[in-house]
């Protein structure tokens, strides 16, 4: 996949929780007296929020989001640690209209519809963040956006040929939906086997496949992936900066040896000639129990089947209940989620906190190792631990980081963070205010569907408007010149998503003063031009107005003759702007 | 409107209209309006990069190994004052202008990291981004040049990278061989209209800038200006390769081999070299045209001869060709690199593997020396017996040719000094 990561501008969160005052919370609070003169800031952008609390410390400290998930007051404690060792003063809070908008991006994919935000905004409920962040996990749209996200990660946005993408979907929806635990979905695409839509997870194998390299780079996605390390140099050579040996590397590669990939193809009569029919992973028989490469120094070794050192030789010469040699992939699977902090385990947490924060608990995401410390050890440590004793549960996970004090502060770096935690210019990240993090291209075209009430009009199936997307996606897509199918996207910020947003037909779908169209439809149910602005507003960014931009807005009905005109240049203008485009 | 300038058209009035309106304090505008008067300056210096993504075999294309076990098929041609592959005749008669480079040893044989250590200079580091070379001409070259309309860092089918810490308004514009620029049109939008949208936005947007949300939102301000400029600018036909004679067209594409979908790819890079050109005219300082289909773990033999290499050569060829006619030759450089070599061991599948201890990097024009080749590997392409070269000497090498000088230094936003080209040297064998 693509390793420019620096391109994406990463990230968000904000935060204010606190639940527990523990005694080192305290300490905190009190050490950061100094600071509390920052509350105006946050004022700017934020009138929607209209419980946002002006954030002294002690108002600080009563903010929870209502959970009372003990574990919440350890992230906090930790997270607040590296603000005091690195003397790091936090942000505010966030406004009630900032997170909800956040929130909803997050975990289901897309900006909040406009009555959801009006319905939070007057919602007096303490543990209404809590209570919003249980009802994400069970909207329909958090299986769609994480089936998605999931779905990019392994087979990458445009599936290679003969690589089935309803297939993996399929298999990633049925897992979000059933909320199956982490280390089964992680064994059952590493042991995959099957036609490619009827057991769709053989997709992330098969996607690693595209070119006959002895499973070279199946081993390196799957460590990479699943397990959050970066091996794919010591095929050559030991790592430079780890423990990692080139023995090691063909060690786990002798799991991979037995991966055999067939293409069926079937006669179409009306085409009059064979076509591509249905690919599946099966398992060669017969494979010796090493794998041999060369070494620097051109001396030919043998690397046998072995995980961190401990010897699974005799294991993989089993043969299973129907008479094959064993499955080493399933033997190496279950190694991987063994144990109670697993590897597995690690590297979920690392990569959902990242998806969540923008960035990981390490950097990159997945390049963990001593060669690469964590900015928050224990954290990770303890996250791992307990996502293992929580049975693999994502969505708790999920929980876990949307709960957190971290993710409920404001996206506004203040004069004693800005500098010090700006992980986009390579400093940690403290977490000690939101990351912005632009919206993926899916994120885009769901949350212009939700803001244009397009999702209401029932008029195509869910098939349907997912194979829509797919179209409209496949434009932003560059592929690279090499055979292990590197892509890059072109929606990451540059002139020509610009011009997408500016002239594109999904904008001016989104746009359109049809009848029936949205803007036609908030009119007319909208007597005031001053709440009429809001909500456009409301709906593009999850904000009202600020006066100067209200005064903006009114002289521009004033002087156009067609309203509705003016109207739907309004709504461009905030469809096409920074704020609209970042998740903050 | 009753007024338009003399030598504007309406379109192109509305533009700058409606650039000021959205960014142009008035009197800003009026020197636009002088220096884009003045005769587009002919001559500029540029640097085109042929990217061969996937890893080229230099052993079987400019550095052969006759009488080695490693050799391969292929045999040498003399051209001008060194030896290059027998299928690359074309170029090899063009080589006057041209050099490789034998003797890169760039320790870094994965494709991500290959691509990013090529491409900036600078080995992968999780603190900082470097920024592609073709953003630090874009960077260098491109602010200066207020006629430019149109993106200074064009990439045609290429794999660019990241802008980094040279910010987005640096960052590539990416384009397939078509030319044809998708949502560029304002679809006949009334310009008063469209002012009224900018100015609307550019409320939005500068309340947000000034909420400390880092650098991103005011790097989104600065691409959708780039992007407004493009939109009416009249140099984007020089994204239109099929303005050219079609024997122009023929000669950078034509290979002459059977047709059919392999050579069809092949006529892609001799279209994006074509387009490369018309934009250097427009004055664009950097274009990257890549070159896909080189990861060779298997046949690499028969795919060079029948494939890559015809089509490689009639583009190479012709675009050499087309800049000396053209009198362009002495201020384009052109640098021809992938992420790495291939091992000189050819393996059981008649493929060749990832290998950076000891390939090449053909490099010339631009005013550099031409003909020649420097360093060397042994007689089995196994190591290097000569200086080996980073991909900093290389860059050094372009800016050299380019006029930017080598003292450069950038500074990332963290406030570390960055060396332009990583500190690397010009190649003292091929600057006068």
């Amino acid at each position: 996949m693509r390793t420019w990561s620096g391109s994406r501008l990463g990230c968000w969160v904000a935060a204010g929780l606190a639940i527990a005052i523990s005694a080192s919370v305290a300490i905190t609070a009190e050490e950061s007296g100094s600071k509390g003169t920052k509350s105006k800031a946050s004022a700017t952008n934020d009138k929607a929020g209209s419980d946002a609390k002006p954030a002294g410390k002690m108002k600080r400290e009563e903010f929870t989001t209502g959970s009372s998930d003990v574990l919440i007051s350890f992230i906090n404690e930790q997270i607040r640690q590296g603000w005091t060792d690195n003397e790091i003063d936090p942000s505010e809070v966030a406004g009630d209209g900032e997170w909800i908008r956040r929130v909803y991006l997050d975990i289901v994919g897309h900006v909040p519809p406009m009555e959801e935000i009006e319905k939070f905004l007057n919602d007096k409920d303490r543990a209404k963040r809590s209570k919003l962040i249980d009802k994400l996990l069970d909207d329909p749209a958090y299986v769609r956006h994480w089936t998605n996200v999931w779905t990019n990660l392994t087979i990458g946005q445009q599936a290679p040929q003969r690589v089935s993408r309803k297939g993996m979907e399929k298999f990633l929806r049925e897992a979000f939906t059933k909320n199956r635990p982490w280390n089964d979905v992680v064994l059952d695409i590493v042991s995959a086997e099957g036609h490619f839509e009827e057991n769709g997870a053989v997709n992330f194998l098969l996607a690693q496949m595209v070119m006959p390299d002895d499973g070279v780079l199946a081993t390196a996605k799957t460590t990479r992936l699943f397990m959050g390390m970066q091996v794919q140099c010591t095929q050559c050579h030991n790592h430079p900066f780890n423990d990692w040996q080139q023995r090691q590397f063909w060690e786990f590669n002798n799991f991979f040896r037995q991966l055999q990939k067939e293409d069926h193809r079937k006669y179409d009569a009306k085409a009059g000639r064979m076509v591509d029919d249905y690919s599946e992973l099966k398992r060669r028989d017969g494979v010796a129990d090493h794998v041999t490469y060369e070494k620097r120094n051109g001396l030919i070794e043998a690397a046998y089947p072995r995980y961190f050192g401990k010897d699974v030789v005799d294991e993989v010469a089993k043969k299973d209940k129907d008479g094959w040699d064993v499955n080493r992939r399933e033997v190496l699977g279950k190694l991987m989620i063994d144990g109670e902090k697993s590897l597995v385990a690690l590297a979920m947490v690392n990569r959902m906190w990242s998806q969540f924060f923008g960035f990981g608990i390490t950097k990159p995401v997945d390049d963990m190792g001593p060669h690469n410390p964590a900015s928050h050890p224990d954290l990770l440590d303890r996250l791992g631990g307990e996502f293992v004793k929580s049975r693999y549960d994502v969505k708790q996970l999920v929980r876990w980081i949307c709960n957190s004090e971290a993710y409920n502060l404001t996206s506004q770096a203040s004069k004693a963070n800005e500098e010090k935690d700006n992980p986009a210019a390579g400093t940690s990240a403290m977490f000690s205010h939101v990351y912005l993090k632009s919206m993926s291209a899916e994120q885009l075209y769901d949350s212009l569907i939700v803001a244009t009430n397009a999702h209401k009009s029932g008029r195509s199936s869910f098939e349907q408007a997912e194979d829509k997307k797919r179209v409209w996606l496949r434009q932003f897509v560059i592929a690279f010149g090499t055979d292990e199918g590197d892509e890059s996207t072109t929606f990451n910020g540059s002139i020509p998503q610009a011009l997408m947003m500016m002239n594109g037909d999904l904008v001016k779908d989104a746009i359109s003063a049809q009848k029936g169209s949205f803007l036609n439809t908030i009119l007319a149910e909208t007597p005031k031009d001053t709440d009429r602005i809001r909500r456009l507003y409301l709906t593009a960014l999850g904000r009202a107005p600020n006066p100067k931009e209200a005064k903006g807005a009114q002289d521009l009905l004033r002087v156009n003759s067609d309203k509705l005109a003016a109207y739907q240049d309004m709504f461009w203008a905030l469809l096409n702007s920074n704020e609209f485009i970042f998740i903050h | 409107m009753s007024f338009v300038p003399a030598g504007m058209t309406r379109r192109h009035f509305m533009r700058h209209m409606a650039a000021s309106a959205a960014t142009i304090p008035a009197i800003q505008f009026m020197q636009h309006l002088q220096v884009h008067a003045e005769t587009v300056k002919k001559n500029q210096k540029a640097c085109i990069l042929m990217w061969m993504g996937g890893g080229p075999p230099t052993i079987d294309i400019w550095d052969l190994k006759p009488g080695s076990k490693n050799g391969g098929e292929f045999k040498p041609i003399t051209a001008a004052g060194t030896q290059i592959s027998e299928h690359m005749p074309k170029t090899a008669a063009q080589f006057d202008v041209l050099n490789v480079v034998r003797s890169m040893s760039t320790r870094e044989a994965d494709h991500g990291r290959g691509r990013y250590f090529m491409h900036t200079g600078y080995v992968p580091n999780p603190t900082v981004v470097h920024p592609t070379f073709g953003s630090v001409v874009s960077h260098e070259l491109g602010s200066k040049r207020k006629e430019l309309e149109i993106p200074s860092f064009v990439s045609i089918g290429g794999d660019p990278g990241s802008p980094g810490f040279l910010g987005m308004s640096n960052a590539a514009f990416v384009v397939n061989t078509q030319g044809r620029i998708q949502n560029a049109d304002t679809d006949g939008m009334d310009a008063g209209r469209f002012r009224q949208r900018l100015a609307m936005l550019g409320t939005i947007e500068d309340s947000f800038i000034s909420s400390k949300r880092g650098e991103a939102p005011q790097a989104h301000k600065d691409v959708y200006k780039k992007a407004i400029d493009l939109m009416t600018s009249k140099q984007m036909e020089a994204f239109k390769v099929d303005k050219e004679d079609p024997k122009t067209i023929d000669r950078y594409t034509n290979a002459g081999a059977p047709t059919g979908g392999m050579m069809r790819a092949g006529g892609e890079f001799g279209r994006g070299l074509l387009m490369a050109r018309r934009l250097v005219e427009a004055g664009v300082p950097f274009v990257e045209v890549g070159m896909g289909g080189w990861d060779l773990h298997a046949n690499v033999f028969n795919t060079l001869k029948d494939r890559n290499l015809p089509s490689m050569d009639t583009a190479i060829s012709a675009l050499i060709t087309d800049l000396k006619e053209r009198s362009m030759i002495k201020d384009v450089v052109v640098v021809w690199m992938g992420e790495f070599g291939r091992t000189p061991r050819i393996n059981q599948d008649v493929g060749r593997d990832h290998w950076a201890a000891s390939w090449s990097v053909m490099i010339g024009g631009g005013n550099l020396k031409g003909g020649t080749h420097v360093g060397a590997t042994d007689a089995d392409g196994l190591t290097c017996e000569t200086k080996p070269y980073l991909p900093g000497d290389i860059w050094a090498t372009a800016c050299h040719a380019l006029g930017i000088p080598t003292t450069t230094v950038h500074t990332s936003k963290r406030g570390r000094p960055m060396k332009i080209a990583n500190g690397g040297t010009p190649i003292s064998e091929l600057i006068g």
